[in-house]
């Protein structure tokens, strides 16, 4: 089969440039998450069959609900949230994970978060959040590689 | 016209508390979380380190010299609490670990002696979960009934339907004094009044309200009265359960093990008199004497008219800037509030307003604020809340208003 390559960036080019974009706020706590906000505000709008408790990821404050489907040998992402730095937050991650193959997803260093030091940003409890995010992905990105494995 | 009170000396009371000279995220922060917990003055602070550097023992039953000065110091607070809240006897003061623990033990030890199937508890829509839960764990194990007083678009307490509610089952009236997630003073003296009438019990969850209105228990003519000591200035882990002597002593003990015996053998215990047959095993010592320090603190400031009054006046000044911000809707907007201000944004979600007040420095409550119920009365999930207390200031209130007027107009 042959596979159709749609995201040519890896994961450290877009982490670099997520990297770069925060560069600009500096200190700036407000503007940070407002940014956050808006770009929880771009991401395109999940399909309400999904937002039902099957798809929400459990360990967040915020209500957060997370598809993905496999095209070819990778794998793609959804989500919606109902707080707009939650929104921001997973569109974020799906930025970067979203589109790149399974393998690289499970074994992705996530180092762009650190560097723009999120955790200050959004404080200990939605870094829990976050957290959990990040595994349900992982988690998805496993199961569709058992399955590719299985075929 | 003389000045007198809080309004003049907020200066004096501010340098009373050393946590509010900081930066958060950079600027001067402002603390309006104060249903949640109120700061520390200096002397609750040092009657804290006082213990442990000097005087730490454990309580009763030691004849050394720090025993005996720690058990002086402890008792002293109980006498204090006694007539803070206007108890006709000492021994009526139980020290808890909170609201949550004094309600859980009425619900446990009173509830499994005095409830019986078919019985009636009452609890108000606009409880806190901590006056739902025990109340429904009990209303379980026995085969009780759990109704509900509902709450009108106001925020106030459906009177008339409480009325119909009570009857010949009715057992227990356990409703809070003060919604923390509203700021609604409910009529609990009419409230209670009625349910002795009735021939029920009654409880009042006190948490949110001694730190706001005076408490007299023999006038309220509750049988009990639960509230926290870190509401009120003092530290956390620390509560105190009012009860009726006739009552507690008609009650069996919740939890057993020392202290709260009289003798004990293999083959049958006595209980020790009251309070302390309630409180099983080494109190939290210090911090029940830095409690005493707490209401000290409240009665050298003139007492809770005059806070009231200094809340009122930043209540009103909020609540009259919010109302001027399209888009901000007021929850809870009784005739009786004290400086509770809950409110919700259109188009935007409550934490993130928490988020982007905390980066300019102020601290609110958000979410369901522990009265799910409540906030499903109302179609929402949760709210912003702003509460206030002593130490805040009129140029805090309008910073804030500025504040959240400026962060909305920017994510529209």
């Amino acid at each position: 089969m042959e596979i159709k390559d749609k995201r040519p960036a890896s994961l450290e080019d877009i982490q670099n440039e997520i990297i770069d974009e925060f560069s600009i706020f500096g200190d700036d706590r407000e503007s940070t998450i407002f940014y956050i906000m808006e770009l929880g505000q771009k991401l395109p709008p999940l399909d309400e069959q999904y937002k039902t408790d099957q798809y929400i990821i459990k360990g967040c404050q915020s209500k957060v609900w997370l598809t993905a489907r496999l095209e070819g040998d990778r794998v793609y992402f959804d989500a919606d949230s109902n707080t707009e730095i939650t929104k921001g937050l997973i569109s974020l991650l799906i930025r970067v994970l979203s589109g790149q193959k399974a393998d690289d997803i499970i074994n992705a260093d996530l180092y762009f978060l650190e560097k723009i030091g999120m955790s200050n940003i959004i404080g200990a409890q939605r870094s829990n959040g976050l957290a959990a995010m990040i595994k349900q992905m992982k988690l998805y990105a496993l199961a569709f590689k058992s399955k590719m494995n299985n075929e | 016209m003389e000045q007198t009170g809080i309004k003049t000396d907020i200066g004096k009371i501010r340098e009373q508390f050393p946590v509010l000279r900081q930066e958060v995220n950079g600027k001067k922060l402002i603390y309006f979380d104060n249903a949640a917990t109120t700061q520390k003055p200096l002397s609750v602070i040092n009657a804290l380190t006082d213990y442990y550097r000097h005087y730490n023992a454990n309580i009763h039953r030691g004849v050394h010299a720090l025993a005996e000065r720690a058990t002086a110091a402890y008792e002293n607070t109980r006498k204090l609490i006694g007539e803070f809240i206007n108890a006709t006897d000492t021994e009526e003061v139980i020290f808890t670990s909170g609201t949550t623990a004094g309600i859980n033990l009425v619900a446990s030890a009173w509830g499994r002696k005095f409830l019986q199937k078919d019985d009636e508890v009452i609890i108000s829509e606009m409880e806190h979960h901590s006056n739902i839960v025990p109340w429904q764990m009990i209303c379980e194990e026995k085969g009780a009934r759990l109704m509900v007083i509902p709450v009108d678009n106001k925020g106030e307490l459906v009177m008339s339907e409480y009325e119909k509610m009570l009857g010949d089952r009715t057992r227990m009236v356990a409703v809070t004094h003060i919604s923390n997630a509203l700021g609604t003073i409910n009529p609990v003296e009419e409230i209670v009044a009625k349910a002795r009438e009735a021939g029920a019990v009654t409880l009042l969850d006190g948490a949110q309200a001694t730190a706001h209105v005076d408490i007299d228990v023999q006038a309220l003519g509750c049988d009990f009265y639960a509230f926290s000591a870190h509401k009120l200035f003092g530290p956390t882990g620390v509560g105190i359960l009012y009860g009726k002597r006739a009552i507690l002593e008609a009650m069996n003990p919740w939890q057993g093990g020392g202290e709260m015996i009289e003798e004990v053998t293999f083959e049958k215990t006595t209980y020790n008199e009251i309070p302390y047959k309630f409180e099983a095993g080494t109190p939290n010592i210090a911090d029940v004497i830095a409690f005493g320090e707490a209401v000290r603190f409240l009665n050298g400031i003139g007492g809770k008219k005059e806070l009231l009054s200094h809340e009122r006046e930043l209540l009103q000044k909020a609540t009259e800037g919010l109302k001027a911000i399209d888009g901000v809707k007021i929850i809870g907007e009784a005739h009786e509030k004290i400086g509770v201000l809950s409110f919700v944004v259109d188009g935007m979600h409550h934490f993130d307003i928490g988020m982007l007040l905390d980066a300019r420095g102020i601290a609110v409550r958000t979410g369901h604020h522990c009265t799910q119920p409540l906030m499903r009365r109302y179609g929402i999930e949760g709210t912003v809340r702003a509460s206030f207390s002593i130490y805040n200031t009129t140029e805090e209130v309008e910073f804030f208003i500025e504040s959240l007027k400026q962060i909305i107009a920017k994510w529209r």
